[in-house]
């Protein structure tokens, strides 16, 4: 019933993302294929960095050529990585090599629908890797410095803040984590480092917008936040319009430290162009009555591993994830969460939808863990897939492990396809086929966009409707 | 002359069983009718079918205000003026009320004045006496069966369509409920909204002042008459009247 045009249109998109750009780059540094000692030391050195730092890339990349590939997630499409075809570390010589007359029409267009302003298109598209936004960004910056917070790119917080970056990085993702982790440890460029004082509360998001000039979204970003004791800070990166990369590995690490009394939400929306493995580990440590909360959206990429964790180290504190991802056609998402509880009167709640469509594929994995002794422990975990389409999966793969008597446990699991008394109810009110499925999938996302600010929801929910456009019927 | 709404030879099938078989009825504008019948005669298929209900093989021919709408698909009913007023209302998670309510104001209409839309939209719910934080949660989501009909209740005012059907609009209400959704159809009927109802009680009967009463059987309408059809039934039952006929 639905038609076909607008499907095939996206497809066609998706086709495109495949390519990435073909422009010609001058770099100022570019290594080799590959990844050897030699370029982990050139890496270290362009970027000035002290002896420590180079000792801890050197040790992580020991590690990442010892280690064995994860079992867990998509072994077929891991076993594709060819890690004798990447360049690991790449420095354009200008900001300005690729032009907008290089972007594909189609995907113009997609801009278009989402109603990006002009000058986030061409960061997008990777066009320019400034943001005009960066005069809005000196003038919150002179706040945050009256308030002590710290909020710079990860390269330069290394060379700003040695003490502060040396006592915490690497401490909640160690090295020998996972192959990725320690891909990253050895080769990370970009990403963001906050630190926020004691006591002191952040009132408006975080937002890495802001300073996008800084390589934000890099192949090996790394970022690490610490929330000092009674503080409170929201994070958000990322944006739901298509970003574009020729590269096709992406390992991120992400590290959060919540201490005593402190909250954190650190929220993401990805949306990373149908070429790209995302592969990220992202976890936090929550102290003493401490909170964490994970936001985390994944709508593109062919391939995502990714798992927000969180050890509750802390008596009272609590952590929250709440996990949404749509898997198109030939994608692969494989999403989840962790919470390990490591003292008494923790708690944990996990949300985690999914929608697949098409031959998509989105998998819950997720690992709760109490350990004995810790008293009156509570988690509850609730995933609702929703699929469209007799070739689209969906799998969850729960893991629970739990050691103490006095836990309180619940698993939640729904399965289900679009139902047709929904569409009947609301196209009886007048909604075309498209706007009533839109409705109702925007609805089943709803706990998250709501947790959004309003920008973002409104073109997450717009996305949402663009990607499934024609695929109902 | 064309009758403002009329049923021509429709058949109704589900899963190869015929409910509905060469039937025929016609209401004139402005009227308030009902459709009566023992239960699981076909009322509701009735209504599902004129409405576009996917799970139906429907024939025949159907007429708003000149307009054939059997060929079109369930949200161009809904364009051309039909509402139905579902007996059991269907939840949809995450969706808002509001945001429901005018989506649906702007698809029908085909446009939305925002201004005039919460002005008629706050003056229905006082007249229903419907609680503001009604429109922040979730649609039909945990609502009661009340609560339930009251919303299709003030959706049937809002939208005010040329033709509502409304299934068993007082099933399941108190007498308090069921007096507050008879005095917003009564609205409906003075708005100009012709009304065809499925109802099993005499009560809501009477309060609107209906004007047609058919009785469905076989697929077909049986009986046609006024009020005092509604009210030799209520006294002797289907049986009795259908085989005096």
């Amino acid at each position: 019933m639905a038609d076909n045009k607008n499907n095939n249109e996206l497809k066609s998109i998706s086709e495109e993302y495949k390519y990435g750009f073909k422009t010609e780059e001058k770099y100022k540094f570019k290594s080799d294929k590959g990844l050897t000692e030699e370029i982990v030391r050139a890496i270290s050195e362009f970027k000035k960095e002290p002896e420590w730092m180079l000792e801890f890339r050197l040790k992580a990349y020991r590690a990442f050529k010892k280690m064995p590939m994860p079992w867990w997630g998509n072994t077929e499409l891991l076993a594709t990585v060819d890690f004798d075809n990447i360049h690991y570390y790449i420095k354009p010589e200008k900001d300005h090599e690729k032009s907008w007359d290089d972007v594909p029409e189609e995907i113009k267009e997609t801009f278009d629908k989402l109603g990006i302003p002009e000058v986030e298109r061409k960061f997008l598209a990777g066009v320019t890797a400034q943001y005009e936004s960066e005069v809005v960004y000196h003038s919150i910056k002179k706040e945050f410095e009256k308030l002590g917070i710290v909020f710079l790119d990860m390269d330069s917080a290394v060379k700003e803040y040695p003490e502060l970056v040396k006592k915490y990085f690497g401490t909640v993702i160690p090295i020998h984590d996972n192959k990725f982790a320690a891909l990253n440890s050895a080769v990370w460029s970009g990403g963001s480092f906050i630190y926020v004082p004691k006591g002191v509360k952040v009132e408006t998001p975080l937002q890495a917008y802001f300073r996008i000039n800084a390589q934000n979204m890099g192949q090996f970003e790394r970022t690490l936040i610490i929330a000092d004791e009674g503080s409170d800070v929201h994070y958000i990166e990322g944006c739901s319009a298509p970003v574009y990369s020729s590269d096709s590995l992406h390992a991120a690490v992400v590290e959060v430290i919540a201490l005593k009394g402190a909250r954190i939400r650190y929220s993401t929306i990805q949306n990373w162009s149908n070429n790209v493995y995302n592969l990220v580990t992202k976890r936090a440590v929550a102290y003493e009555n401490a909170t964490v909360e994970w936001v985390d959206g994944n709508i593109g990429a062919k391939f995502t591993m990714k798992y927000p964790a969180i050890f509750l180290k802390g008596e009272g504190a609590h952590a929250e994830v709440l996990s949404v991802a749509l898997a198109g056609e030939g994608q692969h998402q494989d999403s989840g969460a962790k919470a390990f509880h490591l003292a008494p009167n923790t708690t944990s709640r996990i949300v985690s939808k999914s929608i697949s469509k098409g031959t998509g594929r989105a998998s819950y994995r997720g690992w709760i863990k109490v350990n004995k002794g810790m008293k009156n422990c509570k988690s509850d975990v609730k995933c609702d897939a929703l699929i469209f389409g007799d070739k689209a999966r969906s799998d969850t793969y729960p893991r629970m492990e739990v050691y103490e008597p006095t836990t309180k446990l619940t698993h939640e699991a729904t399965v289900s396809k679009i139902q047709e008394d929904q569409l009947f109810y609301l196209m009886s009110r007048g909604l075309s086929e498209d706007e009533a499925s839109t409705m109702i999938i925007n609805g089943f996302f709803e706990p998250f966009t709501k947790e959004l600010p309003m920008e973002y929801a409104v073109e997450f929910n717009r996305l949402v409707s663009l990607e499934m456009e024609g695929s109902i019927g | 002359m064309k009758k403002f709404f009329e049923i021509k030879e429709l058949n109704v099938s589900i899963a190869d069983k015929k409910v509905i078989s060469g039937l025929n009825l016609s209401l004139d504008k402005g009227t308030v009718s009902t459709i009566m019948g023992k239960n699981g005669i076909g009322k509701s298929t009735l209504a599902y079918a004129i409405m576009g209900h996917p799970q139906y093989e429907v024939s025949g021919e159907v007429f708003l205000d000149g307009v054939e709408i059997l060929s079109l698909p369930v949200h161009k009913r809904a364009q051309q003026g039909i509402f139905l007023g579902f007996q059991h209302p269907i939840e949809v998670p995450g969706v808002t009320v509001v945001k429901f309510l005018q989506q649906a104001y702007k698809a029908l209409k085909g446009s939305i004045d925002y201004t005039e839309f919460q002005k008629s939209l706050t003056n229905w719910m006082d007249f229903l006496g419907i609680d503001k934080s009604f429109l922040y949660r979730y649609l039909n989501e945990g609502f009661s069966g009340g609560e339930k009909k009251k919303l299709e209740t003030l959706q049937l005012l809002l939208f005010n369509p040329k033709l509502a059907i409304l299934d068993e609009p007082d099933s399941g209400l108190d007498v308090d409920a069921l007096k507050i959704v008879g005095e917003g159809i009564k609205k409906a009927k003075e708005n100009g909204t012709t009304v065809l109802l499925i109802t099993h009680y005499q009560k809501l009967l009477n309060f609107l002042e209906v004007d047609n009463v058919f009785v469905l059987n076989e697929g077909k309408i049986a009986l046609e008459g006024d009020i005092s059809l509604a009210e030799e039934i209520e006294k002797n039952g289907y049986d009795s009247v259908l085989s005096n006929a």
